[in-house]
Order: structure tokens, then C-alpha cells, then sequence
């Protein structure tokens, strides 16, 4: 089961090892994690996806709410939130199939943002499922580079995290 | 103008803190020296590790955060076992440590140890300081993480130069605001009521009480809870000492190493009330197929140990204090159904122990059984770890005392430090240690702390020239291949003892050893007494 966790955290030194820390010590797996700055400079948002089961997810939850500079915890429930991963994919690209990659590119509504003599890149910013179809669209010609943020995630509507 | 190392006394005392246990280095030296000026009593251990031991030792016995001092690097890191070890026992402990000059961290310079990182799994918080402003706020901080929800250590790192820099004048905050951490101490009223539902449907409801309830001062509560309802009480290794070990409501320790009584109770029982406990591999050895058996109602003030090993019925999250408090409240004049009263009196007749000895040796459950009638009823036993402390845990029948032994992390040598810090903070009551020669010769430079302070311990020495724990399960199960658990050619124990100061006897019957225990609880010197015990002589009744 994967799911999406939001974490509210106060800007300081050190908390993203106590988190990091915490997976591999209780044996949690994370998919992604990604951290940044909120609109109150003081404190950071975090949005871990993970995989694991009930279990696993209610003792996350617990273990992460018992780090002391961990404000506030919140499981995002499926459908009610948006997400998105920023991904620049490196493809190898020679002059002739270049033509080809823009068009996918241009189907899947990725940014060129480089072109070279061998090499193109494209700049995608979606859900992981989707960048996961224009990985596959791109892996025949040859990826040669991908970065990826991991994923970041906002509820929909009025909902908010405090 | 003030400087870093005033101002962390200041906030000591401020914290009402009267006695510290440490030792010295150059990266905390500036703290010491302020310390030489001040009224705080500092107690100088032999090893980093027994000051933390020893500081809980003074947590459990004063209820409130025992703290321990040491140097940058080695310092530090000598710490950490017992840091781990007051982090598993939920003991609160205040730990500070020195550190090299801020603008060199990271350098690898002499006596450098990254300690925040290396404590952050035992520790329920750690800072290390990087302003000397901050430094009231920290201990503020401090001390409350470390006491409230549920205990343990916090660890203060401070590099030299902070400890030297001078602020303008010392403020200690009034109050605490940590925006992630408020503790839910009430106790969910709607859970209570669930709770108790459940209890007036039970047919052989039990309460399994662990350290929580000791730690949150709530004993008498839950005595009174138990004796209102007439619920039978089972204990942890860290909940003994809840009720009188005689108290007819009372089976014992419950777990691998307990008492037949309180297992078979567990195995019986339709409802377990487990308060203050985590219910660790050590009490539960199968907990899925307990929460198959059972209903089980648990009430911690740590929300992340209610489901982690056992999956519960109904969760309590608060305080045992407010729990109980709205648990009896609600439960009115409920008394528990007949026949399980009847069937508690019968298995706690059935299952009395028969005890086999050795001639020419003593026998060391008999001992710590007549011991506890020789002590007065406030005393405080350390148990260290090994068959001692089942010895002692199960046979030491505590009146209103207490029993200091760590139940979680298990730590050899930990009851001298213990018995030193419980002997500074409660210095009217018996202290007396229990040991093993392999435990003893962990912590004995201690004995050059007890002599030097002067303190009151008596030290007893179950000596059987074995790691007897480790020999007993390579009996059981290494086919009896005794590697690495044989003292031979250890030193005269007696001899030792004299040359630290301290007055010291084997002997090799219960009767001499009676004779001796009666003479030193009459004076008020350290003593340590060698017990001479057959190497078969079993953990277990």
C-alpha cells in the first residue's frame, strides 16, 4: 500500500536526519521525500510517500509525531489531494530522431529545456505516474540522465495541513 | 556580563538541581570551573557511563531528572550506554556534555565526537548549542522534554567557546513552548467509558502493570483501583515494587523469566488491563497469539506504544494518574465475578515454589526472599543484570520500597552507579545492591565513589564464577557448550573490597550470610558481602 505523508517541521538543523534516521532504524521504506520551506520561514514542509502496510503506517505516523521538532503529521487521503514530482530526463538524441522526441515531449506537455548535438532534455513537472509514461516513451532512444524532486503534495480545496 | 558556564549552574538551580554526576575534560571545563563556586554537590564517578547510570538511579528514587556531566569525545561517548539505557527504562536524564569549539566541529580535532548524532536513537531529544543566549531556553526545554509524557533523556551538547562567551544578563524562561511537543496527558473520557464496558463484561480480568505507573507516581492509584474491583495485578521487571510483593491481589512478574502464577494467569485471563507497560518480547513472548486470546485495554502516555507490539482493543492515551483517577470514578462499586476470585487464590496456591539447595553454598532466592525482611520496609534494592536480577525480582518481596534494575536495555553494571545515585537522593533509605561477580567487576571502580563520598551502600556479591545467564542458555540450548562464560582466575573479591576502603566477607551459607546482613544494616558503612553460589543454580522456580 502506498501513501502519502505531509509533515510539518520547525526549520532547523538536524531534523531531516532524525527523520531520515527513524526510516532506517525502525526498517520503514520510503518511495520519495522531499523538504522545503513553508510560507513561515520557521518551519519546513516535508511530503514522504511510503510504502508498507497498516501496521506500518499507523507506527510511522506515531514515531515521526514523537520526534519533538515534528509539529504536525498528516496522512493525505487518496483523491483529495494533488500531486507533483519534477523530473529533467537527459535523452540521447541525435539530429535525426529529434523530431520524434519533441513530438513526445509535446504530447505529454514536457518543456524542452536543452538541446546539444547528442543530447536532449525535458523538463516534467506531474504525478509519478505520469513522468513513469514518459519515461518508458523516452527509454527506446535512450535515457542517459533523470533527477527527480520526489513528489510534493497540496490537499485540494479549502483543506490544510494545520 | 556573564558567561555560558554561569549560566548553565544558574539554570541547574534554577531547576532545583542539588547533586550531578560527572567527569571532567577539557571541553567542559569552563562549565566545572563555574561549578566549583556553586552549592550543587557534584559527584565525581570512576567512568562516564556510571555517572548516567548513577543520575538515574537519583531520577528514579527523587522523581525527577537526574543529571550527568562529561567531556567532549571519549567523555561523550562513554556516555552513551547509559543514556541508551535510561532511553529503553524511560528514565529522565538530563545529560551534558562539552564540546570542541564551535568553529572547528567537523574538523576531526582532538576529542571530537559527533554525540548528537550518535545519541539521536536513545535520546528523546538532543540539541547542541550554538549560541550562548540560547542557553536558558535549551535547559528550559531541557528538562521538560525529559520529565513529562513519557521520561527519558535529553542530551545538551555545548562547544567550549559557548561556554565562554559572555551575554549581557541571565533570564530563565518562565515557561515552554514547543510547537510539536504537547502531551496528551487527560485520558480520552469516552475511551474510559468504552474501557469500562469491557471490564464489567470480562468473566477473569487482570491489570499487567509496568514501569509507567511507578514512573508517574501513580502506585497508589492503581492499588486502590486493583482493591476497589478486586482485579488480580501482574507486573513487568520494570513495574515491580506497584503493589506490596505480599499484597493478595499481587501474582508476581509476568514474562519469560517470571513467575508460573502470573504467566498462567495471562494465559487465562479475557481481559488485559496493561497500564505504564510496552509489552515487550522479554513479558509477551507471542503477542499475536495474546490478542487472539484476549481483549486487552492499554493505557500509555506514549501513543506510539499502544498497538506497536500488541494489538489493542481499546486504546488509552493520558496519564496513569488521570486514567486511573476516571477509571475508578466510573467503574463505581464493581467488583470482579466470584469464581475468578476463587481461581486467582487457587493458582497462586498451586504454583508456590519449591527450592532446591547446595550445601556448602548459598542459596541465593532463599537469601534475597529473607533479605527483603531484614532491610527496612522503605528499601531500595539495584538489581544488575544476569540470574541476579530474576533472583531478585522475583523474590525480594518489596513492602514499600523500590526496585531499581534496568528491565528494557539490560545493561551490566548498572546497580552500583544505580545504588549510588538512589543513595544520594533518598540518603535515609537502605540502599543495597544485588549483583553477579560478572556484573560487579563491570562497575567496581565505583567502589572508589562509595568510599570517597562516604555512602551508605551494602553490596551483595552472588558469586558463582560464571556468567550464569549466558552458561544457563547455552545449557538450554548450545548443548551445554560453555564458551566465553567461565570466570576462572578471578580476583579475591574480599581483597578488593579491603583495598578500596570497604570492609568485605564471603561466606558460603545462608546462615553466615544472615549472620553478616544483620550486623551491616545496623552500621552505616559500605560493605561488601560475597556470596559463594552453585553454579547450578537456576535463574527460574
Amino acid at each position: 500500500m502506498k501513501y502519502t505523508l505531509s509533515i510539518l517541521v520547525e526549520n532547523q538543523a538536524g531534523v531531516l536526519s532524525k527523520i531520515s534516521g527513524l526510516f532506517s532504524r525502525r526498517g520503514f521504506n520510503i518511495d520519495s521525500l522531499a523538504v522545503g520551506i513553508t510560507g513561515d520561514p520557521t518551519v519546513s514542509r516535508i511530503t514522504i510517500v511510503a510504502n508498507g502496510d497498516e501496521y506500518v503506517e499507523e507506527q510511522l505516523e506515531k514515531q515521526l509525531n514523537k520526534l519533538i521538532p515534528v509539529i504536525k503529521v498528516k496522512r493525505l487521503i487518496e483523491g483529495e489531494f494533488i500531486s507533483r514530482e519534477l523530473s529533467l530526463i537527459k535523452v540521447h538524441c541525435p539530429a535525426a530522431k529529434r523530431f520524434e522526441v519533441i513530438k513526445i515531449a509535446e504530447l505529454m506537455q514536457a518543456k524542452v529545456v536543452d538541446v546539444a548535438a547528442t543530447t536532449i532534455t525535458l523538463e516534467y513537472c506531474e504525478t509519478v505516474e505520469k513522468a513513469a509514461t514518459l519515461i518508458d516513451l523516452l527509454r527506446p532512444y535512450g535515457i542517459r540522465e533523470i533527477v527527480r524532486t520526489g513528489t510534493v503534495a497540496i490537499e485540494k480545496g479549502k483543506a490544510e495541513i494545520v | 556580563m556573564i558567561n555560558g558556564a554561569d549560566i548553565m549552574v544558574k539554570c541547574l538551580q534554577a531547576e532545583g538541581v542539588d547533586t550531578v554526576f560527572g567527569y571532567p575534560g577539557a571541553a567542559i571545563c569552563p562549565f566545572y570551573d563555574s561549578l566549583y563556586d556553586s552549592d550543587i554537590q557534584h559527584i565525581l564517578v570512576r567512568q562516564e557511563q556510571n555517572a548516567a547510570h548513577a543520575a538515574s538511579g537519583y531520577a528514579r528514587a527523587k522523581m525527577r531528572p537526574g543529571v550527568c556531566i562529561a567531556t567532549s569525545g571519549p567523555g561523550a561517548t562513554n556516555l552513551i550506554t547509559g543514556i541508551a539505557t535510561a532511553y529503553m527504562d524511560s528514565i529522565p536524564l538530563i545529560a551534558i556534555t562539552g564540546q570542541v569549539r564551535s568553529d572547528l566541529l567537523g574538523r576531526d580535532v582532538f576529542q571530537e565526537a559527533d554525540i548528537t548524532g550518535a545519541c539521536e536513537p536513545f535520546t528523546k531529544h538532543s540539541y547542541l548549542v550554538s549560541k550562548t543566549e540560547d542557553l536558558p531556553r535549551v535547559f528550559k526545554e531541557a528538562f521538560h522534554i525529559a520529565s513529562t509524557g513519557r521520561p527519558g533523556p535529553v542530551l545538551i551538547d555545548i562547544p567550549i567557546d559557548i561556554q565562554q562567551n559572555e551575554i549581557e544578563e541571565f533570564v530563565y524562561p518562565e515557561d515552554v513552548n514547543i510547537k510539536g511537543y504537547k502531551p496528551n496527558t487527560k485520558g480520552h473520557q469516552i475511551q474510559v467509558k468504552r474501557a469500562v464496558e469491557l471490564i464489567q463484561k470480562a468473566k477473569r480480568p487482570i491489570i499487567v502493570s509496568g514501569g509507567g505507573v511507578l514512573s508517574s507516581g501513580a502506585k497508589l492509584k492503581l492499588q486502590k483501583f486493583a482493591e476497589n474491583t478486586q482485579i488480580p495485578v501482574l507486573s513487568t521487571m520494570m513495574g515491580i515494587g506497584v503493589m506490596p510483593s505480599d499484597h493478595p491481589l499481587y501474582l508476581g512478574m509476568l514474562g519469560s523469566h517470571g513467575r508460573r502464577c502470573a504467566n498462567k494467569a495471562l494465559h487465562t485471563t479475557d481481559l488485559a488491563i496493561v497500564c505504564g507497560a510496552r509489552l515487550g518480547d522479554r513479558a509477551i513472548a507471542a503477542p499475536d497469539q495474546m490478542s487472539e486470546r484476549t481483549k486487552i485495554i492499554h493505557i500509555d502516555i506514549d501513543p506510539a506504544e499502544i498497538g506497536k507490539n500488541v494489538k489493542v482493543d481499546i486504546p488509552i492515551v493520558g496519564d496513569m494518574n488521570n486514567v486511573l483517577k476516571k477509571l475508578t470514578e466510573e467503574i463505581g462499586d464493581y467488583k470482579i465475578p466470584e469464581d475468578w476470585d476463587v481461581q486467582v487464590k487457587d493458582l497462586k496456591a498451586h504454583y508456590q515454589s519449591k527450592i532446591s539447595t547446595f550445601d556448602g553454598f548459598v542459596e541465593p532466592r532463599t537469601l534475597i526472599g529473607k533479605l527483603s525482611s531484614m532491610l527496612k520496609a522503605k528499601a531500595i534494592l539495584c538489581a544488575d543484570v544476569g540470574q541476579n536480577q530474576i533472583w531478585c525480582a522475583n523474590n525480594f518481596r518489596i513492602r514499600e520500597g523500590r526496585f531499581f534494575t534496568t528491565g528494557g536495555m539490560g545493561t551490566m553494571g548498572y546497580s552500583i552507579p544505580a545504588a549510588i545515585g538512589a543513595k544520594l537522593g533518598l540518603k535515609k533509605r537502605d540502599v543495597v545492591v544485588v549483583c553477579g561477580d560478572g556484573s560487579f567487576q563491570m562497575s567496581l571502580n565505583e567502589l572508589s565513589t562509595i568510599k570517597q563520598y562516604g555512602l551508605n551502600i551494602k553490596i551483595i556479591v552472588m558469586r558463582n564464577y560464571r556468567l550464569g545467564m549466558v552458561r544457563e542458555l547455552q545449557d538450554m540450548h548450545y548443548d551445554k557448550r560453555h564458551s566465553a562464560t567461565i570466570l576462572n582466575e578471578e580476583p579475591d573479591i574480599v581483597a578488593l573490597a579491603k583495598a578500596y576502603g570497604i570492609d568485605s566477607v564471603e561466606v558460603s551459607s545462608n546462615e553466615d550470610a544472615e549472620k553478616y546482613i544483620g550486623k551491616i544494616v545496623e552500621n552505616d558503612q559500605p560493605f561488601v558481602l560475597v556470596c559463594r553460589v552453585h553454579p547450578d543454580t537456576p535463574s527460574i522456580l
